[in-house]
C-alpha cells in the first residue's frame, strides 16, 4: 500500500525551458491517499501521460520529488517502486502462455515457484482469465490481452499501486463495460491505489472516486464527479464535462439579476453579491440538463428559437437560439417538446457565474 | 437512384466476411453503418469504395453496374480511422490534391481548397505539414480533402475513433452540419450506438457480416426487430430476462408478475424474453403502473449527474440508468422498478413480438 | 470490364518474364544440356546420361571443396548473425547520430566485391598493410600468402567487415519497430536485459533475421570475388571454396560437362538449405508451448 505525493514538479521535455509554455507540466502539487481510485481526465497534449510516467518512474522530472509513504523515489526506476502500468495497447509477451505472462514478474523477483503457481491461479480467478492459462497470449481477443496486463500488475503482492494509462482504448464499447466493472470490483476487492488516465470523461466519472481534470500541463480541479458536475471552478471543467458541456453567456450584473442581451436571468443571493467585486469578463454558466424547456411563457422564462431537435435514444439535445447565442438543453425521452417557440428558464440554484473564466462562489 | 446493393456477398477462404447484403441508399442521404469490431463494416466500406471485389452480387450507382470497376474509376472518397494524409505536402497541397490529379484549373483549385477549409476551420493551418498538426486537425485535414472533390459518394470508417472524446463530440456537431450540405450519399461507421444516434439520418445494423435492419435511427433505435440489435444497438447494453405468458400474465425473472396490457395486451401464451433498456429501470417508484422487483447490487458506478446500478437479478446481471446519485453498498438488495409500458417483448429465437409506441 | 483488367495486367508483367527467361530460365536449361551431353566440338555431341553427375560426386576434390564451404557458411552465420545483432542492440535509435551510424556502417556494401578483395590484401600485407605491419610488428609472423590458417582468417575477417552491416542493418530496422510501451512494461515487470532480448527483442525480431540468414547463407555459399582476388584460392586449395573450384573446372580445365553437372548440383544444395533454414526460423515461432 502506498501514499504518493509530488512536491512542486515541473517537467520540460526540452533540455532548456525558457518559459511557461516549454514546459509540459507546470505546477504539480498533490497528495494520492492509500488505496483511491483517482482518474486524470484531460484532452490530449494536457500533460496526464507524462504526470503518469513520473509517478511510476519511466520518467524523471525536470524538477520536484516524487515520494511514497514519505521516502523519496523521484530518480528509483519502476521497477523499484512497486507500482504496475497497464498501456494503451496490450503489451504481452507473445511467445509465453498466458500463465506464464502471468507469472513472469513473479519469476523475474526470484518468487518460489509453488508461490507463483498459487498466485497466478488466484489472480486468473479474479480476471475470469482460469479458462485461458495454458493458451499462447498472442491469439486471444483484446479485452482478454488487457486483463492479462493488468494481471501481471495485479501478481505482485507488493504492488502498491496500478496506472492505468487509457487502458480501453482498443476495445469494443459493450466489452467496456465489462472491464470497468472488472475494475471496480478489484478496486473494491483488493483496495489498491488505481490511477487511471483518460480523455474520456465517461470512464473517468464511472471509475473514479476523485477526478483530477487536466489542462495544459495543470491541475485544474480536483473533485468527486459529482462537484465536478455542479461546481466547476473553471470554464474548462464545466465545458469539459457533461456531454454536452455546459452553456456560457457573456452578461453583466445589475443588483441580482444578470443581463445577457437586454433579457433578464435571476441568480441566486450570494452568488450575485460575490459577483459584484469580481474582477474579469462575466458570463453565466449553466448545464444543459438543467436547463428547463417550456411550451408557454413561465415567471422568469425567456423567449427563444429552437433550431434543431435530436432524438438521442433515452433523451433528447435541443439546439436554441437565445438572442445571438447558441444554447443546448438536455431533456429526457418522454418530456414533450414545443415546435419553434420555446421559453427557457435558468433556475438560479443551478446557474453560475463565472469571472475571468473561474467560477465565482 | 443512388447507391444499391444486391445479393452481396464477401467470402475469403472460408470465412465469411459479408452474406446477403441488400442496401438501398438514395442521393443526399447520410447512412451510418453500426456493427461490432469485426462484424463487416470495413469490409462492406471497401466494397461501395471498389477497393475490394465482391464474390458475389452486384453493385449499382444510379442504376449502373459498378461492380467491376476499379475505384479509381469510381466518383468516391474515403475517410479513414488513422488520419491519412500525404506527410510531404502541407495542408493547402494534401486538400489540393485530388483536384490536381483531375486537371482542375490553378485559381479554382485555390477557391475551393479555402472554402473547403473554412467549412472544416483549418483556413489558418494551410501552410503546415501534418506532422506538425494535432490529431483532430490532421483529422480535418483529411476531411477536407475528402470533401473537396464533391464526390457522389462519400465514405468515412470510424473517422472519429482516434480522437479525444470532446473533440469527437465537437466533429461530429459539425460534420452533421457539413453533410447536411452536401448531395452526396454519405456512408459513415461506427462501433457507438451514441455516434450512431447523434448523426441521425439512416442506419444499417450488421452483424457477423449480415445485415439485421435497415431504416431511419431513432426508428431503428425505438423498435429493433431482434434483440440482437436491440443488443448491438443499446449503451449501455439492453437488459433481459427470460419468461413465459398465460393467458393473464407475463412471468419473468425472478416471480415478477406483469398483467397483460398496453402493447402486449393480446400477446400469445408461450416463452418469450423480455428486453428492457436500462434508463427505463429505475431505483424510485415514479408512476403508480410501475412494476416492483428486487435484484442485488454489484457495483454503482456515478457519471457526476447519474448512476450506472450494476445488479443480478438471480442470475441476470442487469445495468440500472438513473439521473442523480445513488451510492449502494455493494451486496444490497434494493428495489428497481420497470414501467410495462416500456418492455420489449421477444419471442425466443429473438424476433420483435410487440415493442412500446413510443419513437418518433 | 472484370477480363481486361486481368488481361492487362498479364501485359504488365510480360517483361519481367521476358528477362527472367533469358538471364535465368534459357541458361538454366543450357547447363542442363551440357549436363547431359558431352560436347567435342560443334555438331559433335554424345549423350552420357549421369555419367557427369557420377564423376563430379566422386571427385575428393570437390569433396573437400564443399567441406570447406560448408564450413565457411557455418562460420559466417555463427558469427555475422549474432554480432549484427549486438551492434544493432548498442546502436542509438533517437538523435543525430543515428544517420551517421547507419551511413558509417553501410559504407563497405557499397563497395564493388573484387575491390574489396583488392583492400584486403593491401591491408594485410606486411609491408604496406596497416594490419599486416602492425601484427608482424608484435612478433605474429602472419602470412595470408603461405599459411593456410593466416588465409582463413584474412578471409572471414574480410567478409565478416563486408557483410556484418547488411544483418546489423536488418535487425536495427526490425528493432525499431517495437513499441516503447514493451520496453516500458518489462521494466516494470523487473525484466533483466536478457529477458527482455529473449522475450521481447528477439521474438519481434523473427521476421527481419529469418531474412538475414537466409541472405547471408545463400551469399556465402555462393561466394567467388572477393576470396578469388584475395587469395586465388591459395595457398594450394585451402581457400578453394565451391564456386572457385567450379569455376577451375569450367574455365581452367574447360570441361563444361563435370562442371555443369556440378553447378546443377550446387544449386540443388543452396536450394536445399534454404527451404530448410526458412523452415526451422517459421518453426520456432511458433513457440515453445501450445
Amino acid at each position: 500500500m502506498a501514499k504518493i505525493e509530488l512536491h512542486n514538479i515541473a517537467h520540460s521535455y526540452l533540455s532548456n525551458p525558457k518559459n511557461e509554455s516549454d514546459y509540459a507540466l507546470k505546477r504539480i502539487q498533490y497528495e494520492w491517499e492509500d488505496g483511491g481510485a483517482y482518474a486524470l481526465l484531460g484532452p490530449s497534449g494536457c500533460g496526464k501521460t507524462t504526470l503518469l510516467n513520473i509517478i511510476s518512474g519511466l520518467l524523471i522530472p525536470s524538477e520536484g520529488q516524487v515520494l511514497y509513504n514519505g521516502r523519496e523515489v523521484t530518480a528509483l526506476p519502476p521497477d523499484k517502486r512497486n507500482i504496475a502500468q497497464v498501456f494503451q495497447f496490450p503489451v504481452l509477451y507473445d511467445t509465453m502462455s498466458v500463465f506464464d505472462n502471468l507469472a513472469f514478474p513473479l519469476r523475474n523477483r526470484g518468487v518460489r515457484e509453488t508461490d507463483v503457481r498459487i498466485r497466478v491461479l488466484e489472480v486468473a480467478e479474479i480476471l475470469d482469465l482460469t479458462p485461458f492459462l495454458q493458451k499462447k497470449a498472442a491469439g486471444l481477443t483484446a479485452d482478454a490481452k488487457q486483463k492479462i496486463s493488468l494481471g501481471r500488475g495485479l501478481v505482485r503482492s507488493d504492488v502498491a499501486a496500478i496506472l492505468f494509462d487509457e487502458p480501453l482504448t482498443v476495445i469494443d464499447p459493450h466489452l467496456k463495460w465489462h472491464l470497468r466493472r472488472k475494475l471496480k470490483e478489484i478496486h473494491d476487492q483488493l483496495r489498491l491505489t488505481l490511477i487511471y488516465v483518460t480523455h474520456d470523461q465517461v470512464e473517468a466519472m464511472t471509475f473514479a472516486e476523485k477526478v483530477m481534470v487536466m489542462y495544459e500541463g495543470e491541475l485544474v480541479q480536483i473533485g468527486t464527479p459529482q462537484d465536478l458536475f455542479e461546481t466547476p471552478q473553471h470554464k474548462f471543467v464545466g465545458y469539459f464535462i457533461g456531454s454536452p458541456g455546459m452553456n456560457f453567456l457573456e452578461c453583466t450584473l445589475h443588483g441580482n439579476i444578470a443581463r445577457v442581451n437586454g433579457t433578464e436571468i435571476q441568480l441566486e443571493e450570494k452568488t450575485a453579491a460575490l459577483g459584484g467585486n469580481a474582477k474579469g469578463k462575466l458570463e453565466l454558466g449553466i448545464r444543459p440538463m438543467y436547463l428547463e424547456v417550456h411550451d408557454k411563457a413561465v415567471a422568469g422564462g425567456i423567449p427563444v428559437t429552437i433550431k434543431t431537435i435530436e432524438d438521442q435514444g433515452s433523451f433528447r439535445i435541443i439546439t436554441l437560439l437565445l438572442a445571438d447565442t447558441i444554447l443546448r438543453a438536455k431533456l429526457p425521452e418522454d418530456k414533450p417538446i414545443p415546435d419553434k417557440h420555446a421559453w427557457v428558464r435558468f433556475p438560479p440554484e443551478k446557474t453560475r457565474l463565472f469571472a475571468g473564466a473561474r467560477l465565482i462562489r | 437512384m443512388g447507391l444499391s446493393l444486391q445479393n452481396v456477398d464477401k467470402i475469403v477462404g472460408r470465412q465469411i466476411h459479408l452474406k446477403d447484403i441488400n442496401i438501398e441508399f438514395e442521393n443526399g442521404t447520410r447512412n451510418i453503418i453500426l456493427g461490432r469490431t469485426l462484424s463487416g463494416k470495413t469490409s462492406l466500406l471497401r466494397i461501395m469504395a471498389g477497393l475490394d471485389k465482391p464474390t458475389q452480387g452486384k453493385i449499382l450507382i444510379d442504376g449502373e453496374d459498378f461492380t467491376g470497376v476499379s475505384v479509381r474509376k469510381r466518383n468516391i472518397a474515403m475517410v479513414y480511422q488513422q488520419f491519412i494524409n500525404y506527410p510531404s505536402l502541407t495542408v493547402y497541397n494534401n486538400i489540393a490534391s485530388p483536384l490536381k490529379m483531375s486537371g482542375v484549373g490553378k485559381q479554382e483549385i485555390d477557391r475551393r481548397v479555402r472554402e473547403t477549409a473554412e467549412m472544416l476551420r483549418i483556413e489558418k493551418l494551410l501552410d503546415r505539414l501534418p506532422a506538425e498538426l494535432s490529431g483532430g486537425q490532421q483529422q480535418r485535414t483529411a476531411i477536407a480533402r475528402a470533401l473537396v472533390k464533391e464526390t457522389r459518394l462519400l465514405l468515412l470508417d470510424e473517422p472519429l475513433v482516434n480522437l479525444d472524446y470532446k473533440l469527437r463530440e465537437e466533429l461530429r456537431t459539425e460534420l452533421q452540419e457539413i453533410f447536411s450540405r452536401r448531395e452526396a450519399i454519405v456512408v459513415y461507421t461506427t462501433t457507438e450506438p451514441t455516434e450512431a444516434l447523434m448523426l441521425g439520418g439512416n442506419i444499417v445494423v450488421i452483424d457477423e457480416g449480415r445485415v439485421l435492419q435497415t431504416g431511419t435511427t431513432p426508428n431503428v433505435y425505438h423498435h429493433p426487430a431482434t434483440l440482437k440489435v436491440a443488443e448491438v444497438f443499446s449503451d449501455p447494453p439492453i437488459n433481459y430476462l427470460h419468461g413465459v405468458a398465460d393467458d393473464r400474465c407475463v412471468h419473468f425473472g425472478e416471480n415478477i408478475q406483469v398483467p397483460l396490457s398496453a402493447h402486449f395486451q393480446n400477446l400469445p401464451a408461450g416463452k418469450y424474453i423480455i428486453g428492457i433498456r436500462s434508463n427505463h429501470l429505475f431505483l424510485s417508484r415514479r408512476d403508480s403502473g410501475d412494476t416492483e422487483f428486487k435484484a442485488r447490487v454489484e457495483l454503482s458506478e456515478i457519471n457526476g449527474s447519474e448512476t450506472f446500478t450494476h445488479m443480478n437479478h438471480g442470475d441476470a446481471p442487469l445495468v440500472v440508468q438513473d439521473d442523480g446519485i445513488y451510492p449502494h453498498k455493494i451486496g444490497a438488495e434494493i428495489s428497481v422498478f420497470v414501467n410495462p409500458r416500456a418492455m420489449f417483448i421477444y419471442d425466443e429465437n429473438g424476433a420483435l413480438v410487440a415493442s412500446p409506441g413510443t419513437g418518433r | 470490364m472484370e477480363k481486361w483488367e486481368s488481361n492487362k495486367a498479364w501485359f504488365l508483367v510480360l517483361p519481367v518474364f521476358v528477362i527472367v527467361a533469358f538471364s535465368a530460365i534459357i541458361p538454366l536449361m543450357t547447363v542442363v544440356n551440357y549436363s547431359v551431353q558431352d560436347i567435342f566440338g560443334p555438331g559433335q555431341r554424345i549423350f552420357v546420361g549421369t555419367e557427369f553427375f557420377k564423376s563430379v560426386l566422386s571427385d575428393s576434390r570437390l569433396h573437400e571443396a564443399l567441406w570447406r564451404q560448408f564450413i565457411f557458411s557455418g562460420l559466417v552465420l555463427l558469427i555475422e548473425i549474432p554480432l549484427g545483432v549486438l551492434i544493432a542492440l548498442a546502436m542509438p535509435k533517437k538523435g543525430g547520430w543515428v544517420s551517421v551510424n547507419l551511413v558509417t556502417l553501410a559504407l563497405p556494401l557499397l563497395i564493388p566485391w573484387n575491390v574489396i578483395g583488392t583492400i584486403w590484401i593491401i591491408f594485410t600485407r606486411p609491408d604496406i598493410g596497416l594490419f599486416g605491419a602492425a601484427i608482424n610488428g608484435l612478433g605474429v609472423a602472419f602470412d595470408h600468402t603461405a599459411k593456410p590458417l593466416d588465409a582463413w582468417i584474412t578471409v572471414m575477417l574480410m567478409e565478416i567487415w563486408h557483410w556484418t552491416p547488411l544483418v546489423v542493418l536488418l535487425a536495427y530496422a526490425g528493432l525499431r519497430s517495437i513499441p516503447e510501451a514493451y520496453y516500458q512494461a518489462a521494466k516494470i515487470d523487473g525484466a533483466s536485459a536478457w529477458a527482455i532480448f529473449r522475450y521481447i527483442q528477439l521474438p519481434k525480431m523473427r521476421g527481419v533475421l529469418t531474412i538475414a540468414v537466409l541472405l547471408r547463407f545463400m551469399d556465402s555459399f555462393l561466394i567467388y570475388a572477393e576470396p578469388f582476388v584475395l587469395t586465388g584460392g591459395g595457398p594450394g586449395n585451402s581457400t578453394t571454396f565451391l564456386s572457385i573450384y567450379l569455376v577451375k573446372i569450367a574455365v581452367g580445365q574447360f570441361d563444361l560437362g563435370p562442371a555443369a553437372a556440378f553447378s546443377i548440383i550446387y544449386f540443388l544444395i543452396i536450394l536445399l538449405f534454404s527451404f530448410l533454414f526458412y523452415q526451422a526460423l517459421q518453426n520456432v515461432g511458433k513457440g515453445e508451448k501450445v
